[in-house]
């Protein structure tokens, strides 16, 4: 039955081609702009939220802005944040710009950056040579650096950076370690690490604050151990900043990449959803068109349908005869919407410049929905042609 | 002989606008069972208007109608359908053919909504054509068809349910005095097999084929002697 049902509807799409297109276009475009508007959307956010993550989502960053009492965290107040529950490491960060050189080759627009081994422990940015700096490293006396390919390449060309001897601000380091350079197309560069057009060179932190001539540290990363537990830990860390600032407001501030990513997470489902709400619109407005093709095939086949009724069909066969075509229309309109909408997107993404991530969530909308709407559109007419009297639709003509 | 088909004062009134036209004025109609009965009358008499209550496709206005025992006004749709599908061929005045299909097709439909398997459809439909002297069209569609021809497809059409009763609207009304005579003898046919066969005819001739004969004068029904 649903077989011959199937059949009957092919029969009648086909002998009205060009009318069934034209029902199905109002879908196509539907389908076709709420798959392309959501792909787009979530290809592009989601470049974006990667990149976010690679910056590490277990941790914070204090930066302390200090009051007229206290212009920054000490040694002390460091290793309190580090004996808080769930804080894997503290990692002070000490930035500045500076000159690096030897032999003749110097650069003057060099960003010295002073981070401890907790900071490396979670680096992902690959070392090319050597080591990384350890704990070792830390004691303010040990004059070691980690050099970015940058300036390895300024300074060493196709000699061996490593143990080579270069001056930083004045003072001779002992570079043990060559670091890749990070992406300068990343978009959140100079968040973390501030780059500066010569490279960068990695010291100890504390031999950075000494060179930095400040007192205290201004930017602290503190990691996690369990990023599940972080709500807690971020109110122990908020609770310890304000007895070190001794209550006073505004002495720092606190970037939780975490909430930012859920925050972006968010924002880019409900912008999906905004999207794919008004591209649906053009759905509802396919739908009517199914709904009204529809009706007017119900109206030029009410003697076929008398017909079928004098020959024993039954209300409900009548019925899903004129559901199945409807929803044969909006399908074939869906599938060629989603095949079109993946089109689009490719193209969209390819000009944006991100990555195309085929969104089987949105292929699944598309196909839900117009499965949906040849359901909720095909049932008044399926509904009225089922109705009708055998013998007043016989008589019709 | 067991009693297939009772009516009793059977109205049936059409409203036109403010006027009511009473068609059928209160008819009683027994038929039984292997009966072959002919319905004479001039046209515009309600003969149609009657083989479509007969053939449960339109309800009267009031009176009663009992088809093999079950009170038709009770039915839903979906039991009327039932009983259209099972128990009723009807051959139309009007052949009402599916234009887009063959002949092979239009004769199959009554047995795709019983759900009979598509080789079994093929094959009794292929049978039935024969039966009526269309073996050589069974592919052809309806347009492609004379109107005698397009008659006989749809007399096979009202047999392939293997209906307990005949209804015939006229069946010979477009065809030749050949045709129309292999059709009245495929009829007898039917009937010697058992089949209960009404027909509605203007033909006095024909009508006397018939084993009993009514008249339809005036909205009434009369018993004709034969
Ligand atoms: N739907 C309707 N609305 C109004 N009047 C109708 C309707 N159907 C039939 N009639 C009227 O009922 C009367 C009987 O019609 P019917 O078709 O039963 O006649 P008939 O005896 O079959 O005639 P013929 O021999 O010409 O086929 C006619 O006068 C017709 O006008
Ligand atoms: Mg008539």
């Amino acid at each position: 039955m649903l077989k011959e049902n199937l059949i009957m509807a092919w029969d009648n799409i086909k002998n009205s081609k060009m009318r069934s297109f034209l029902t199905s276009l109002g879908i196509v475009i539907g389908v076709a702009a709420v798959i392309a508007l959501i792909t787009i959307v979530q290809s592009a956010t989601g470049e974006m939220m990667s990149q976010f993550e690679s910056l590490g989502t277990d941790k914070i960053t204090v930066t302390a802005t200090g009051n007229p009492l206290k212009s920054g965290l000490n040694s002390s107040d460091l290793k309190t944040l580090e004996g808080l529950d769930n804080v894997a490491g503290v990692a002070p960060s000490v930035t500045m710009t500076g000159s690096a050189g030897r032999q003749g080759i110097l650069l003057d627009e060099v960003s010295i950056l002073g981070k401890n081994e907790k900071f490396f422990e979670a680096d992902t940015t690959e070392i090319m040579q050597g080591r990384k700096l350890s704990a070792l490293d830390m004691d303010g006396n040990t004059y070691v650096c980690v050099i970015d390919q940058d300036i390895a390449q300024s300074m060493f060309a196709n000699e061996d950076a490593l143990e080579q001897r270069i001056m930083v601000n004045g003072q001779g380091y002992t570079v043990v370690g060559v670091r890749d350079t990070e992406s300068t197309s990343d978009i959140m560069a100079g968040m973390n690490t501030s780059s500066s057009a010569d490279g960068t060179v990695i010291i100890p932190y504390r031999n950075a604050l000494a060179l930095s001539g400040a007192s205290s540290y201004s930017s602290v990363d503190i990691y996690f151990e369990n990023t599940d537990l972080s709500d807690q830990t971020i109110a122990d860390v908020e609770a310890a900043l304000d007895a070190a600032f001794n209550y006073k407001d505004n002495s720092y501030s606190i970037l939780n990449l975490g909430s930012l990513l859920d925050m972006m997470n968010t924002m880019s489902t409900l912008l999906s959803a905004l999207l794919a709400g008004i591209a649906s619109i053009a759905l509802v407005v396919g739908g009517i068109g199914i709904m009204n093709m529809m009706l007017v095939s119900v109206t030029e086949r009410t003697k076929e349908i008398g017909l079928r009724k004098a020959l024993g069909a039954d209300p409900l066969q009548i019925q899903v005869l004129f559901i199945i075509e409807a929803l044969a229309l909006s399908l074939a309109g869906g599938v060629i919407g989603i095949v079109l909408g993946l089109g689009i997107s490719v193209v969209a993404t390819m000009l944006i410049g991100t990555e195309f991530a085929v969104s089987w969530g949105a292929i699944g909308l598309g196909a839900g929905f117009s499965i949906a709407v040849g359901l909720i559109f095909g049932w008044t007419p399926a509904k009225k042609a089922s109705s009708l009297k055998p013998i007043d639709a016989l008589r019709t003509d | 002989m067991s009693e297939i088909l009772s009516m009793k004062q059977i109205v049936k009134e059409y409203q036109m606008g403010d006027e009511i036209s009473t068609v059928l004025k209160g008819i009683d109609l027994n038929v039984n069972s292997g009966e072959f009965l002919a319905i004479l009358g001039p046209s515009g008499s309600g003969k149609s208007t009657l083989m479509n209550i007969i053939g449960c496709l339109d309800t009267p206005t009031s009176g009663e109608y009992l088809l093999s025992g079950r009170e038709i006004a009770n039915q839903d749709e979906k039991a009327l359908a039932h009983i259209r599908r099972k128990e009723i061929g009807f051959i139309f005045q009007s052949f009402y053919l599916l234009s887009r299909q063959t002949a092979l097709k239009n004769v199959e439909l009554p047995l795709v909504y019983s759900g009979a398997d598509k080789k079994i459809r093929r094959e009794m439909a292929a049978d039935l054509l024969k039966k009526v002297g269309l073996e050589e069209k069974i592919n052809h569609l309806p347009r492609q068809l004379s109107g005698g021809q397009q008659q006989r497809v749809a007399i096979a059409r009202a047999l392939i349910n293997n209906p307990t009763i005949l209804l015939a609207d006229e069946p010979t009304g477009a065809l030749d005095q050949k045709t129309g005579h292999q059709v009245m003898e495929l009829f007898h046919q039917l009937n010697s097999e058992g089949r209960t066969i009404i027909m509605i005819t203007h033909d006095v001739n024909l009508a006397k084929q018939a084993k009993r004969v009514v008249r339809i004068l005036d909205g009434n029904l009369l018993e004709e002697v034969v």
